[in-house]
């Protein structure tokens, strides 16, 4: 399986990741997940911090658990970091395979796993007010239920 | 050995990063947040409420009950709010 990882401060191609994904092999699937920084009232910007080295190592392990689960030929992930205006990209998750269950399915894991153990944190600016975004539990046991 | 604070963890006790030397008796990585509890308030603070914590030894994800030695690099912060 090819995976690719990649934490910057620029933004994405969605396009060029995909084609990226599909120029090899034979992959008649694939599923894709892009996060943005929601345009919610006084958000003037978000800003995202993470532990560099561990973040890639974290997430490459979560990439070998998803290929361990489904027969996946790539897996592409990349991460923002710094601040982000409201209704940028701040993650892509892009998954291919030979069906479009696995595909759906690993993407969906990886997202899962992604926000409830790569080690990003996200600091809201509104007005001139910051403060760090706290953890949802939500997030834990959408990660859980895949250990059933 | 090397520590290392993130988010609000990093801001509380005002540093990212020092070297600690292994500390006498302090053996896991809940005898070092003890320890570190001691070394004033902004420590004090920044681990006030440990159900709030979350650390990672040599880049893993870690419990309080892990082991730590002289040159392990431990992290601490907040649970994790990317993606």
């Amino acid at each position: 399986m090819k995976t690719k990882i990649k934490i910057q401060p620029e933004d994405f191609s969605i396009d060029a990741e995909v084609a990226a994904l599909t120029a090899e092999g034979d992959p008649g699937a694939v599923a894709s997940f892009t996060g943005h920084v929601r345009r919610e009232g006084d958000l003037a910007a978000l800003t995202l911090e993470h532990y560099p080295h561990m973040t890639e190592g974290e997430i490459a392990r979560i990439a070998e658990e998803a290929a361990s689960r489904w027969p996946l030929s790539g897996v592409t992930v990349i991460h923002r970091i710094g601040q982000l205006a409201p209704g940028a990209r701040i993650v892509l998750v892009a998954v291919a395979a030979t069906h479009r269950q696995a595909a759906f399915q690993a993407c969906e894991f990886l997202m899962d796993y992604l926000k409830t153990h790569a080690p990003f944190w996200k600091e809201e600016k509104r007005g001139t007010e910051r403060h760090w975004v706290e953890a949802h539990a939500g997030d834990d046991r959408a990660a859980e239920r895949w250990h059933k | 050995m090397t520590l290392l604070y993130f988010a609000w963890v990093r801001q509380k006790i005002g540093k990212h990063e020092e070297n600690l030397a292994l500390p006498a008796g302090v053996a896991t990585v809940a005898d070092l947040v003890a320890y570190l509890k001691r070394l004033g308030p902004g420590y004090a603070e920044a681990f006030a409420d440990e159900s709030r914590i979350r650390v990672a030894v040599n880049q893993r994800h870690g419990k309080f009950d892990a082991a730590v030695a002289a040159d392990d690099e431990v992290a601490f912060f907040p649970p994790v709010t990317g993606g």
